[in-house]
């Protein structure tokens, strides 16, 4: 995970030859220099609605409000600025969705839901048909936050997007995916 | 400066205090509190298990160490450090947090971080969920296999592992070659596209790390050298992180 490397080569004084860098600032170079053409037109007559979660450990923790624009560039190419909704606050001030520093793995699953009540909330006041969530932990949180609370959004992974956007998303590839895409722009059908 | 500033109790040392101002620049700021209680009404762990981040630095300054440690509450705050961005004086609660993780017994602390740390220390790989390297270059390469052959467009998808010279060392969360491996495919095929030049490392190639999270140093830091070098040898200039 971003922050762990990076707290983590600091903290221990290991020389090192590389960066570390967060994909979603290469997704969003790569789109900028056209490598990866994408496009919202799949959900041009769909308007399907974005949120998006601001991973704690890739926003507030390591790169900070740069990486959190790299990554809405990216949502709302893919899924058309008009489909695209803050959740507020947003950027380095977002909650914690409550996933993060173990808290999936601790056990204290009560106090976790309670935790991640505010980002249901969040969630729940844009409206949005689908939350993305870059990071596993919160992806997995906001996903049983969606079914405790009973808001009924989705949880997606941004690759899925990106890949739905250029057509290339095949069958298999949509666990995360809602019934109102599970056969939009399928590949190979 | 308010009078309710909370200053160090000369009687009563607090063994959490000194322990992280010692090891931060400016001693973490931990003593110059206002009690404004920006941190706490910002702060989605408040109110759980009868506390808050600002009561919580309070004990601590005043050398309740006993207290905080009957509490749970230093496995209820997710270290998001919100709480540093809100506060005028940039106090590092979290750094706090982590240290009275670290103050308790290892064995004692939540069974399925110490699993999930104990799971990464056992074999190369640094996966949480146990995978060796072998499990993961297999299925690393069956499920490419299986795509090559399923969708003709990408046929000459590559998903190389300790590829020498490659930019970009790829890490990757455990979950997916483990429970969902049809999930690594849309990422796969974003940098085929794009034609970037990637590998996997068969050492430290797990992306999620509990033992920073469980605050045992040793081995986050093993985790860290692990990657790093398995970066190093492999001569990658980039190490990238999905998450
Ligand atoms: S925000 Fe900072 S100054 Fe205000 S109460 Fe919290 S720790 Fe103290
Ligand atoms: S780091 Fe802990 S105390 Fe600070 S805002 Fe986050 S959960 Fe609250």
């Amino acid at each position: 995970m971003t922050f762990s490397v990076l707290a983590g080569l600091k903290k221990f004084n290991i020389p090192h030859k590389f960066e570390v860098k967060n994909i979603y600032e290469y997704y969003a170079k790569w789109i900028r220099e056209g490598k990866l053409k994408v496009n919202s037109d799949w959900n041009k007559d769909l308007k399907i609605k974005f949120t998006v979660q601001d991973p704690c450990q890739i926003v507030r923790k390591s790169y900070g409000d740069p990486i959190a624009e790299d990554l809405r560039y990216v949502v709302k190419t893919v899924v058309g600025e008009e489909n695209f909704i803050e959740m507020t606050p947003n950027r380095s001030n977002n909650y914690c969705c409550g996933g993060g520093g173990g808290f999936l793995q601790s056990g204290y699953k009560k106090a976790r839901l309670e935790f991640g009540r505010l980002k249901d909330n969040q969630i729940q006041a844009t409206g949005a048909d689908y939350c993305v969530a870059g990071c596993h932990n919160c992806h997995a949180q906001i996903h049983e936050l969606s079914e405790h609370y009973g808001g009924g959004y989705q949880v997606v992974h941004l690759w899925t997007i990106i890949c739905l956007a250029l057509g290339i998303l095949g069958e298999n590839e949509r666990e995360y995916l809602g019934e109102d895409l599970k056969e939009v722009a399928v590949y190979g059908a | 400066m308010s009078e309710n500033v909370v200053k160090l109790s000369s009687k009563h040392k607090s063994k959490f205090m000194h322990k992280v101002m010692e090891l931060l620049p400016e001693g973490g700021n931990l003593n110059l509190c206002l009690t404004c209680g920006a941190c706490s009404s910002g702060c989605p762990a408040t109110g759980l298990d009868g506390m808050d981040p600002r009561k919580f630095l309070r004990m601590a300054a005043l050398g309740l160490d006993d207290e905080i440690l009957k509490s749970d509450w230093a496995w209820m705050c997710t270290m998001c450090q919100r709480c540093i961005y809100v506060c005028p004086m940039e106090i590092d609660i979290p750094q706090l947090v982590y240290h009275v993780r670290a103050s308790w017994p290892r064995e004692e602390r939540p069974k399925g971080i110490l699993g999930s740390c104990d799971m990464a220390l056992k074999n190369d790989s640094c996966s949480a969920m146990g995978a060796s390297p072998e499990d993961f270059t297999f299925v690393v390469e069956d499920v490419l296999e299986e795509y090559r052959e399923l969708q003709p467009e990408f046929k000459d998808m590559q998903a190389p592992i300790d590829k020498q010279g490659a930019f970009f060392l790829l890490n990757q969360n455990s979950r997916e070659p483990v429970t969902e491996p049809d999930e690594m495919v849309p990422l796969w095929k974003i940098l085929h596209i794009v034609a970037a030049d990637w590998t996997y490392g068969s050492k430290g190639w797990g992306g999620e790390n509990y033992c920073m999270f469980l605050a045992d140093n040793e081995a986050w830091e093993h985790i860290t050298r692990t990657a790093a070098k398995q970066a190093d040898d492999l001569g990658c200039k980039v190490f990238l992180n999905t998450e």
